[in-house]
């Protein structure tokens, strides 16, 4: 049996998990990253945009701070989100920023004078200080109230990952790539490591540590139509889920992006239409400011989403052999800004669709329709990045719901999510290993070893009619019509029916080649399985929830119902043999919230089933502030809403003009 | 309003190589698909069709699909290229024969292990900020010239997919040699005001044959990078600077 020890183990090589890695390595310990590919090959790279840190050095980010960003991510969370782990969150967002600056992210600075820029289909001109001179760039993007989303052109993610994948290597993390975790080694009360898979020769090995780390990214590849790369399956979620102890928070909340292109279903970035973008119909009419006076194109994701679909089935779509599309259209932003700013969309539309977006006209317009993007739902951590339920189990970014997102991510915040996370949650995981001896008991993990290599055996061993690759499609189908955008009672039950038929139908396949070794269809029968439980949380949780919260919209249920619905939902897989999961809920309390639920500035106003607490809280709020003028901001948020943060990453951050304030 | 495809229709012939090194019955041999081209279709498309409709053994990378992470470098036609990018189209007589790219170590039919050798280069070329001076993040950051960020990030757009060491000759020879992706990574960290290192310091790292005076200037690296990064002026560069040092 194979066995490698480590202090810190972490199943992940993207932002999240590298820059975990660098905390556990920063306290001296032995750390070991397994990823299914190169890590610079993550899912992370893919991200365009940009970062999302109150920096507030350009003149449209001026006022910005921590308490704008906390209002933003809250309410673009449609108050789904953990208020504590915000408010740690934005915090942090700054010091990473410049962390990342300190590591070689070469972000995109500001020149110091005048600037034209696009706003609301219009040339503004715009002037930057002389102090803002060659510090940290933003931009605007959905649902922000300042432009704070920092960038290197649109290959943000790419910069970022190759700064931490590089200080990673700098520091001796080691990485094993090409290594698959296939499940979590624990006992009835802690994890103590993985069963992978070496995805070259088919060897199991048993990663044994001190404390194990989650962070393997959203599971959009369960959806037909995913702006995710090809690993993005949830496989690290499911095998926290396989642990019947670990449980998953929110897995229906999913979230649709209005502007992956048709028909590769490849992102082109919210950036496109927070540099000044905008959204056409068939007639090649701007849609967005007739359904959304306030914000337009850049109100959050699953309200533009919608609002495209809508305007869709109004019979305004563009039809095409791939079915209605609407359009994307940048070349009003000019040639010089796309070729400098947004060159890998120029370059995605020019390859995969031979249309140039600098083009004048209705030449350079992108087809665009919104697809699945990102998974707000994970594994349920504690704001330490804990699993609320299993001892030595961590995990962050993507794959984790310590909640930061609620039930809508805002654009700029999951990059952002990663690295924070990874500061935050990597120095938390980071105390845990060190204080912690390895106390991992021979007998487990030969057990854990002998189950995973009989279960592969089993698969191998299978002789019925099913197909692995037509249960896949199908499933991902389901998930396509039924658990999308628009959802319903009768989809949905229709949804999680099929669904575990599927399930059971996934020991009913015959697997070709009856090799352990390098075997790609074996790949898929031990993956589709696993893909099958998180899209039955997925849809379970989509059909007992009954009301409509940020991306989960209920065409049944059509309010955001904060009098009974302001809860988490929490899923478990009980026993190995069950077929759905269980149902549970954590209740939110408004009592403790610093900003309580209220009407977001954007999407339906009429739509909301108020909670009175909502009112009482506010009011609350209202009067201490009345009653204690003296306070500065951070003085009275410590005393609405206290959070503690690990290191240094609560002091202030500084800014020009308002230094420390 | 306008057409966004016009191909497709046509049957086409994807050739693959087929070998698997860790099955000692595995004979590497070339087999052929026949599949219907479809508007649109990149080697993507194509190779997933063939994986789940016709052959559940043949192995192959990709993870982006997108052209951004640098995973599906292949031989498409005698010429590297990320094949995710590739489409079937561009080839008239509709045959394809694709290849594993070379200079990596194959894992099995078109997918090599690109991982150790990036990770090793990284660490050989030590392609990452040196700097000694305490920093404190909560302070604003150090300001940079927006021109020269710019610069640098066009450099840094570099995604390690292989090409350039796959094109070039010296590679051949010297099977240590860091390739246009490592002597691009120092010419990168060279200009970043955020790294203390002076010259010397990188003339210990790439001050050899291994190193920048490996290349012949052939150009291969620089006429496949599927990113268009200016490879030859940066390794001139390099190497007038280096030549300086001593």
């Amino acid at each position: 049996m194979k066995i490698i020890y480590s202090d810190a183990l972490i199943v992940g090589g993207g932002l999240a998990g590298l820059r975990s890695a660098i905390a556990t390595k920063e306290k001296g310990l032995d750390t070991i990253v397994i990823s299914m590919v190169p890590v610079k090959r993550s899912h992370s790279v893919a991200a365009q945009g940009g970062m999302q840190a109150a920096l507030a050095n350009s003149v449209m980010g001026e006022g910005d701070n921590e308490d704008v960003h906390f209002a933003d991510t809250v309410k673009g969370s449609d108050w789904g989100c953990d208020q504590e782990v915000a408010r740690m969150f934005v915090a942090t967002a700054p010091k990473a920023i410049r962390e990342l600056a300190n590591w070689g992210v070469p972000w995109s600075r500001i020149s110091a004078g005048e600037r034209t820029v696009i706003m609301n289909g219009q040339k503004e001109i715009i002037q930057e200080s002389q102090d803002a001179h060659g510090l940290i760039n933003a931009r605007d993007f959905g649902g922000t109230k300042k432009w704070r989303t920092c960038y290197t052109s649109d290959a943000t993610g790419h910069t970022m990952l190759y700064a931490v994948a590089n200080e990673a290597l700098r520091r001796n993390v080691i990485i094993h790539d090409r290594k698959e975790a296939i499940s979590i080694i624990h006992d009835e009360k802690k994890a103590i490591g993985v069963i992978a898979r070496d995805l070259v020769n088919g060897e199991l090995i048993a990663y044994v540590a001190k404390g194990t780390m989650i962070a393997t990214g959203g599971y959009g590849r369960i959806y037909k139509q995913s702006t995710n790369a090809i690993i993005c399956k949830g496989i690290g979620t499911a095998i926290a889920l396989e642990t019947g102890i670990a449980t998953l928070g929110n897995m229906e909340a999913v979230q649709f992006h209005p502007t992956p292109i048709v028909p590769s279903a490849i992102l082109l970035t919210e950036g496109c239409r927070g540099d000044g973008g905008v959204l056409r119909d068939k007639d090649g009419y701007r849609f967005m400011p007739d359904y959304e006076p306030e914000k337009k194109e850049l109100a959050s994701r699953d309200v533009v989403s919608r609002r495209m679909i809508q305007h869709i089935r109004a019979g305004k779509g563009v039809p095409s052999p791939y079915g209605e599309h609407l359009w994307l259209d940048i070349s009003i932003l000019g040639r010089k800004h796309i070729e400098k700013n947004l060159r890998d969309v120029q370059d995605i539309a020019k390859t995969f669709n031979g249309i140039d977006p600098a083009d004048e006209g209705s030449k350079g317009w992108m087809p665009v329709l919104p697809m699945q993007h990102y998974s707000m739902g994970g594994v349920r951590t504690k704001p330490t990045g804990e699993s609320t339920t299993l001892d030595g189990l961590f995990a962050a970014g993507e794959a984790a719901c310590w909640d930061l997102h609620g039930f809508n991510r805002l654009g700029g915040n999951s990059v952002s999510e990663a690295v924070v996370s990874g500061m935050i949650v990597g120095e938390h995981f980071a105390t845990y290993c060190k204080e912690r001896n390895l106390n991992a008991n021979t007998s487990v993990i030969s057990k854990f070893m002998q189950k995973q290599s009989d279960y592969l055996n089993e698969i191998l061993a299978y002789n019925g009619k099913e197909n692995i690759f037509d249960i896949k499609d199908e499933m991902r189908s389901i998930m396509q019509e039924e658990v999308g955008i628009f959802r319903n009672e009768e989809g949905l039950q229709r949804a999680v029916k099929r669904l575990e038929e599927l399930l059971i139908m996934t020991k009913q396949i015959n697997v070709k080649s009856k090799i352990r070794g390098n075997n790609p269809e074996l790949n898929e029968a031990y993956r589709v399985p696993k893909m099958l439980k998180i899209a039955l949380c997925v849809a379970k949780g989509a059909l007992e929830r009954r009301e409509s919260r940020g991306a989960h919209y209920r065409e049944d249920y059509i309010k955001r119902d904060d009098l009974n619905w302001l809860k988490r939902t929490i899923t478990r897989w009980e026993a190995p043999e069950a077929t759905t999961p269980t149902i549970s809920y954590e209740e939110l309390d408004i009592a403790k919230m610093e900003l309580p639920p209220a009407f977001r500035g954007y999407g339906r106003k009429d739509s909301i089933i108020e909670h009175p607490q909502s009112m009482e809280r506010t009011q609350e709020i209202e009067a201490f502030k009345a009653t204690h003028p003296d306070m500065d901001r951070f003085e009275l948020q410590e005393q609405l809403m206290p959070f503690e943060l690990p290191l240094d990453y609560k002091k202030k951050n500084q800014r020009i003009g308002a230094e420390y304030a | 309003m306008h057409r966004v495809y016009e191909d497709g229709g046509r049957e086409i012939v994807l050739t693959i190589f087929r070998h698997n090194p860790n099955d000692e019955d595995s004979i590497p041999h070339f087999q052929d698909y026949p599949i219907i081209e479809r508007p649109g279709m990149t080697l993507y498309i194509a190779l997933t069709q063939i994986y789940t409709s016709m052959d559940h053994d043949v192995s192959f990378d990709f993870v982006c699909r997108a052209g951004i992470c640098g995973s599906c470098a292949m031989v498409v036609n005698g010429k590297p290229r990320l094949a995710c990018r590739t489409l079937t189209s561009e080839f008239s007589e509709g045959k394809i024969t694709l290849l594993p790219l070379p200079t990596f170590q194959h894992i099995k039919d078109l997918s090599v292990d690109t991982g150790t050798f990036m990770n090793a280069m990284t660490k050989r070329v030590e392609g990452w900020i040196v700097n000694n001076s305490p920093q404190d993040i909560s302070t604003i950051e150090k300001p940079i010239d927006p021109e020269l960020s710019d610069e640098i990030f066009e450099l840094d757009r570099c995604i390690e997919c292989g090409i350039c060491l796959a094109s070039c000759a010296t590679k051949v020879m010297r099977p240590n040699f860091v390739g246009a992706v490592g002597l691009n990574r120092v010419a990168r960290f060279s200009l970043d005001p955020h790294d203390s290192r002076s010259d010397e310091e990188f003339y210990e790292l790439i001050g050899d044959d291994d190193g920048i005076f490996g290349c012949m200037s052939f150009m291969g690296c620089q006429d496949h990078c599927p990113k268009h990064l200016p490879l030859q002026k940066q390794i001139a560069y390099m190497r007038n600077k280096m030549v300086k040092v001593r």
